[in-house]
This record gives C-alpha cells, sequence and structure tokens, in this order.
C-alpha cells in the first residue's frame, strides 16, 4: 500500500476577502514553496479594497467590531500549528477585541468650554492604514500592528514577514473565518523594495505603521509619507497598546450650541 | 415725511478708533535668546509695518542661521532645569503668564490690530483673551500631567521649535508654547515675518513673568529662519501654516525620528440645509469665511447650499455682506480689516482672478476702500463647478464659493471631496441629521449651527492633508511627551 501524499497548499496573497495569486503571475520560492511575489498593481488592488471596506467597518459599532477581533482570536486559537508565539498573538487579539468600545473613553471627552455650547471629542478611524510587518516573528510582529489598526476602526494594507511570509498568509485563512468583512484586512506577500514605494506613496493610504525597524526603510517611509501628510508610527514590540492606537485615529471636535 | 426719512436712513457709523496712545512701541524690537532681548549676529533688522496703512510702525530683528541656532543652544542649556522643577512651580510661570496677558490685554490687541490688519473687535475679543485662557488652561495641567495619557510613563522631549503664521500671531503663539511649557520642555517659537509685534511683547510678559532664562526664546525671522529652526538639533517641531511647507518640514525631517505636528490649510465646507434657521446660518456664513478676512485655515470656504433654499440664502448673504464694515481695522466698528500683507493680497487677487476665467460668476461688494494699504472687498462666487481653482484650493481671504446639493448624501460627499479635512460647518434645526452629517464628515471640527468656535479645553486639528496632530485640551499634551518610558 503506497503513503499518502500530503495535499501541498498553494499559497495566495489575502486580497478584498479572497485569496488570489499575484496579478503578475510571479512567485518566489521560500522554504520550498512558491510564495506569490506581490506587485505594485497588487498593492492598488489591496488599497482599493481596503478604501471601499473602510465606511463600512467604520461604522460597525464598536461592539459589534469588538465581537469580531474576538472571533479572529477564538479561530486563531483553534488552529492546529500552536505554539507561545501564536498563543501571544491570540491574547493580543482578545486585548485590542476589548478596546473597542473603550477608545472614545479614554482619548475623547466633552470639552468644558468656556461659553454655551456642547463640546466634545471623539477618537474616529484615520481611514487605510499600510502596515509594514516585521520579518520576524513572522506571526506575533504582524499581528502586534494589524490589531490596534483594526481595533481603531481602519482597514488594513499588510506587507508580512518577507523572510517567513507562509504563516502570516496562513493568518489570511484565519482572518476568512472569522467574520472580517472582506476588504479590511489584506495582506501582501512580496519584496520590500518593490512594495514600499507604490503602498507607502499612494495617495489613499492614510497612516503607515512602519514595523520594519530599519533605518533606511524609515527615511524612504516618511518621505513618501510627506507626499500627502500621512501619519507614520514606528512603535516598538514593547510599545503598550494605547501609545499604538493613538496615531490610528483622528480626534473629531463637535460643537453645538445649548439653549434657544 | 418720515417714511422719506426712514427710506434714506444709512449705516453709517460714526468712527470709533481705539486709542494708539495705549499701546506704545519701541523703535526697535531684537531677539528674545537666553532671557534677554539681543541684537541678531548674522540676521538682519527690518521694519515691520501696519497692512491698513503701509506705514512703519517699528524695527524687528530678523534671525539669522548662527541666531537660530544661538536660541537652541540656550533652550537646549535651560531644558533639564525646567524639566526638573515641581510641576506646581512650572504651572504658577504659566498662570503668571496668562494674569499679564489680562493685564496688557488692551495694548496687546492693538499691537495685533496694527501689525497685521485684523479688526480690533476681534483682536480684543478673540485673539487676546483666547491667548491668556490657552494659558490659563494649560498651565493647570503642569501638575496634573499623571491623569493626562492613561497612566503611561511620560517625560518632556526636551528643545521644541515651533513656527507660527502671521493669521493670528499671539493666539497661535500661546497654542503653541502653553502646552510646550506645561509638559516641561523649553521653546524656540518662530513668529511670522509680517506680524512679528505681539510675540514680541509676550516674550517681554515672559520676562517680567520671571521664567528661567532659556526656557522660552522667540526670534523672529522670514522662512529661512523656519527653515534653519525645523532643521536644528530640536527634538520635536510643531509648524501651523500653509500644507506646501508643512509637507517640505515632514520631508526634511524624514528619518530623524524628531516629533512633528502639523496644523495646515484647510478648504471646509460649510453646509445649509433647507431646514436650517437660515438667518442664523447666514450669520453663520458670514462669521465662517469674513471673520479676520477668511485669514483663516479653517474659514468655511465652500458653502453648500441644498438647492431648495439657495436662491433665499445667497439673497439674505448679499444683503448681509453688503452691510459689512470694510475700513479702519483700529475703528471697533470694523467687520472687515485689511489684508495682511501685499503678497497675500496679490495671492488673493490671483486666485479671484482664475475663478473669474474658469466661468465662475464673481459677485464683489462695492464699497469705498482706503487708498493705502491692502484691502479686499467681500466676495462670493456663484456657479462655481466642483473642479475649479477657487473650490479646490486654499485662497486664504475674504472669498466665498458657493455650489449647492440635493441630498445630505451629495452634501457630505461634496465635502469630504478635498484633499483637506480641518472643519466644516452643518446648518439644520434637525437634530439627528446635523449629528448624522457630523459623524460622516471627514473633519477634525464640526460646528452645527455655529461656526469659528474655539477653546482651550477643546481639541483642534486635521484630516488628510490638513495635518496631524491636535492643539487643545488634553490632546494637545500628547505631541509634547515621550510616552510609554
Amino acid at each position: 500500500m503506497s503513503a499518502r501524499q500530503a495535499v501541498a497548499k498553494t499559497y495566495k496573497l489575502y486580497l478584498g476577502g479572497a485569496f488570489v495569486r499575484s496579478e503578475s503571475g510571479r512567485t518566489d520560492p521560500i522554504g520550498g514553496v512558491n510564495v506569490p511575489r506581490g506587485s505594485r498593481k497588487d498593492v492598488r488592488d489591496a488599497v482599493k479594497a481596503a478604501r471601499a471596506a473602510a465606511p463600512g467597518w467604520a461604522k460597525k459599532t464598536a461592539y459589534n467590531r469588538g465581537q469580531v477581533l474576538y472571533r479572529f482570536a477564538e479561530a486563531l486559537e483553534s488552529r492546529s500549528d500552536r505554539s507561545d508565539e501564536i498563543d501571544e498573538a491570540v491574547d493580543l487579539l482578545v486585548h485590542y477585541a476589548g478596546w473597542t468600545d473603550k477608545l472614545a473613553a479614554v482619548m475623547g471627552g466633552v470639552n468644558p468650554v468656556a461659553a454655551p455650547f456642547l463640546s466634545f471629542s471623539s477618537p474616529e478611524p484615520t481611514g487605510v492604514v499600510a502596515v509594514l510587518a516585521p520579518d520576524s516573528p513572522d506571526v506575533l510582529g504582524l499581528v502586534r500592528e494589524i490589531a490596534p489598526a483594526l481595533a481603531a476602526g481602519n482597514t488594513v494594507v499588510a506587507v508580512v514577514s518577507r523572510t517567513k511570509p507562509l504563516r502570516p498568509l496562513d493568518l489570511g485563512e484565519v482572518a476568512g473565518v472569522s467574520d472580517i468583512p472582506g476588504g479590511v484586512l489584506n495582506l501582501l506577500s512580496g519584496r520590500l523594495d518593490e512594495l514600499l514605494t507604490p503602498l507607502c506613496g499612494h495617495r489613499d493610504v492614510n497612516a503607515i505603521i512602519d514595523a520594519t525597524y530599519d533605518d533606511d526603510v524609515a527615511k524612504t517611509v516618511d518621505e513618501l509619507a510627506a507626499e500627502t501628510v500621512k501619519r507614520v508610527s514606528r512603535p516598538s514590540p514593547h510599545t503598550d497598546s494605547l501609545t499604538r492606537l493613538e496615531p490610528l485615529v483622528e480626534l473629531k471636535t463637535a460643537w453645538h450650541p445649548v439653549g434657544s | 415725511m418720515a417714511t422719506v426719512e426712514r427710506a434714506a436712513l444709512r449705516w453709517d457709523y460714526a468712527p470709533a478708533p481705539e486709542s494708539r496712545d495705549a499701546a506704545p512701541l519701541k523703535p526697535r524690537y531684537d531677539l528674545f535668546i537666553g532671557g534677554s532681548f539681543v541684537a541678531p549676529t548674522d540676521g538682519t533688522v527690518v521694519e515691520t509695518r501696519n497692512p491698513a496703512t503701509e506705514e512703519t510702525l517699528a524695527e524687528v530683528a530678523f534671525a539669522g542661521p548662527g541666531d537660530v541656532a544661538a536660541a537652541v543652544d540656550a533652550a537646549r542649556g535651560a531644558a533639564d532645569g525646567w524639566a526638573a522643577l515641581p510641576a506646581l512651580e512650572r504651572g504658577k510661570y504659566l498662570f503668571r503668564i496668562a494674569r499679564l496677558i489680562q493685564e496688557r490685554a488692551r495694548e496687546l490687541a492693538i499691537v495685533e490690530t496694527l501689525d497685521g490688519g485684523k479688526p480690533i473687535r476681534e483682536s480684543r475679543d478673540v485673539d487676546v483673551p483666547l491667548a491668556a485662557a490657552h494659558f490659563f488652561s494649560y498651565a493647570g495641567w503642569a501638575d496634573k500631567l499623571q491623569y493626562a495619557f492613561g497612566g503611561r510613563a511620560y517625560e518632556p522631549r526636551g528643545v521644541v521649535g515651533q513656527v507660527v503664521p502671521w493669521n493670528f500671531p499671539l493666539l497661535m503663539a500661546a497654542w503653541k508654547l502653553a502646552p510646550a511649557l506645561a509638559t516641561g520642555n523649553t521653546a524656540v517659537l518662530k513668529p511670522a515675518e509680517t506680524t512679528p509685534l505681539t510675540a514680541l511683547l509676550l516674550a517681554e510678559i515672559v520676562q517680567e513673568a520671571g521664567l528661567p532664562d532659556g526656557v522660552v526664546n522667540i526670534i523672529p525671522g522670514d522662512g529661512s529662519a523656519g527653515a534653519a529652526l525645523v532643521r536644528s538639533e530640536v527634538d520635536k517641531v510643531a509648524f501651523t501654516g500653509s500644507t506646501a511647507v508643512g509637507k517640505e518640514i515632514q520631508r526634511a525631517l524624514a528619518g530623524t525620528g524628531r516629533g512633528l505636528t502639523l496644523e495646515l490649510g484647510g478648504k471646509s465646507a460649510n453646509i445649509v440645509f433647507e431646514d436650517a434657521a437660515l438667518d442664523q446660518a447666514v450669520e453663520g456664513i458670514i462669521e465662517g469665511i469674513f471673520f479676520n478676512q477668511g485669514h483663516v485655515c479653517c474659514a468655511g470656504s465652500r458653502l453648500l447650499l441644498q438647492e431648495s433654499v439657495a436662491e433665499e440664502v445667497v439673497r439674505k448673504l448679499w444683503a448681509r455682506m453688503e452691510r459689512l464694515r470694510v475700513g479702519d481695522p483700529l475703528d471697533k466698528n470694523t467687520d472687515v480689516g485689511a489684508i495682511n500683507s501685499a503678497e497675500q493680497l496679490a495671492r488673493i487677487t490671483e486666485m479671484v482672478e482664475a475663478g473669474e476665467q474658469q466661468g465662475a460668476v464673481r459677485r464683489s461688494v462695492t464699497c469705498a476702500l482706503p487708498d493705502a494699504g491692502y484691502w479686499f472687498p467681500p466676495t462670493m462666487f456663484l456657479d462655481v463647478a466642483p473642479a475649479n481653482r477657487i473650490a479646490v484650493e486654499e485662497i486664504f481671504g475674504p472669498v466665498v464659493s458657493v455650489t449647492t446639493f440635493r441630498s445630505p448624501a451629495e452634501a457630505v460627499e461634496r465635502a469630504n471631496n478635498s484633499a483637506y479635512g480641518l472643519a466644516a460647518g452643518v446648518w439644520t434645526d434637525n437634530g439627528a441629521k446635523a449629528f448624522e452629517v457630523a459623524s460622516k464628515l471627514r473633519a477634525g471640527v464640526v460646528w452645527q449651527n455655529t461656526y469659528n468656535k474655539f477653546d482651550p479645553t477643546a481639541a483642534f486639528g486635521g484630516y488628510k492633508e490638513s495635518g496631524f496632530g491636535r492643539e487643545g485640551g488634553p490632546a494637545g499634551l500628547a505631541p509634547y511627551v515621550r510616552l510609554g518610558g
């Protein structure tokens, strides 16, 4: 009796809620697998999907967004390839699932203005967030950056680990079964030197999380960001969650007269 | 007989000029560095002029690169001592500044109007009281910072470089300095080229309040001094000004890891729905675009009218515009003062010509304008296409472009169709609609049935290319500290 042949998986980008090959048809062999080598066009498609998904995700109630992120954690917990790193990623998702309905209380409030107006400030999503995930840790490093962006109500286009892209691409499958609407999270694999400019220079990206810890990348990212005044944050692995969340929201102040 | 007299009744007011004697100016103002007023070492001395008369008000020292470096050095030298002060003591200095601004309020208001051209009514009732309020409010934060940052560890950034514009010279200096000092930073502030005087009076106040030498340094100069300051060895840069210059600064700081906040331009939509109290809305439109001659980053320069009331609103607005009193900024009855500079007048004129060339219909108020000085009559543009330059680019003058919409969804789409996202106005008596529209507008400040209201406790700042970071309230503290240890 012959041994069973394992079913090898074709790795794909996670884009607009679908698993797709790079439109360029290119792949890079990494770890014995042909990994899609995302292109400029893939970046554009991903940003377009993220922009299209942004209003719907932002409009969900904080409670609902929290439950979706919690579902993401549940789905990740149930994977068979668990490890300490995955456990930590699950815990991070649980942590941020609980942030969604706390942001307004922590960051905003009623402003005691010296005139007869109701004035209040509340955080809103900044929009489409580009994430440059670190090469390592491949999964935890990605989750650390996308979780606050999603919790704050943004949609995300992430470039996953260049050296270890397989498990991060698997994370797309986890997201795909966890009620995260299509387009809210988009994962691209490929070469940073090809993806950096189209993504960080894209006019429809509002903010960038640069977790590459690379000074040369930092300078390039900042220069690209300046073209349309994008917000750039550069958290360290130890940065606390509120400090991660703050650059991913816009504080809106509303004024309304009081009295007739 | 009586009716004839009534019909002939005109809205002329007797002149009510504020007295210049209440604000004696020195012949010359030097750079404020290290607690003293010093002559520039490699800078220049220029005349600052009254834009309403073109007369010279005083000579002002402009910093050269060496002076900028000296100011940054002075701030660096004072940083550790200032940060180490007990927080309540730091706060007391700021309370004292607030009190001194109040004491010298009349003088500050007159000088602000002389140097910048804004009506004395605005300097007196808005700029100066809000500047004092800002210092007073942030003074109280100095010893409560542990409550401002959600339990996170914090430390001052160190030396901050601050560049402010010419439209609210004293108020912007207060917006910049108060939170920086409350959080334990020392500062180098560069006032705008055309309006340095009130910042230098503030330097006198800083001196009188007894702040340690070097904690606040104020160095007037032109764009090159600002460029030198933001590129110097400061730990954080705060800039209010045009989006073009903001982008240059963001590019210049690329890869440096220095803190940056940008308060940039706008093309804010003022949206009037058919169920608004229209007379009240017209007052708000006037306030939105003609306050400070429209030299306001959050000016309501795009007026969006619901089709069913557009004609009526335009008629009422025009009638109100014709009643605006344009002229001597020192006159307490003046509504619209002088354009800040010849350069800005040229910019407004160029934009208005572009509006006419692109087919929009221009209506400018016919009014007697003084011979000397820089003036532009209140102006509205009708039949403006969304792609016209006057509908897209910031004019920064008393010019409003009018377009119409049919549904709330269309109003929101048009309002958001801009690279900017600083402010917006919403006029409706339907509360549910007001809050729904406000929540959909991509703008940092939304005024509902009001416009151009500011307060030190309320965050102010933009979405998109209107900048990032907030000023005012607890959110205004965060950019001035390093968080999380």
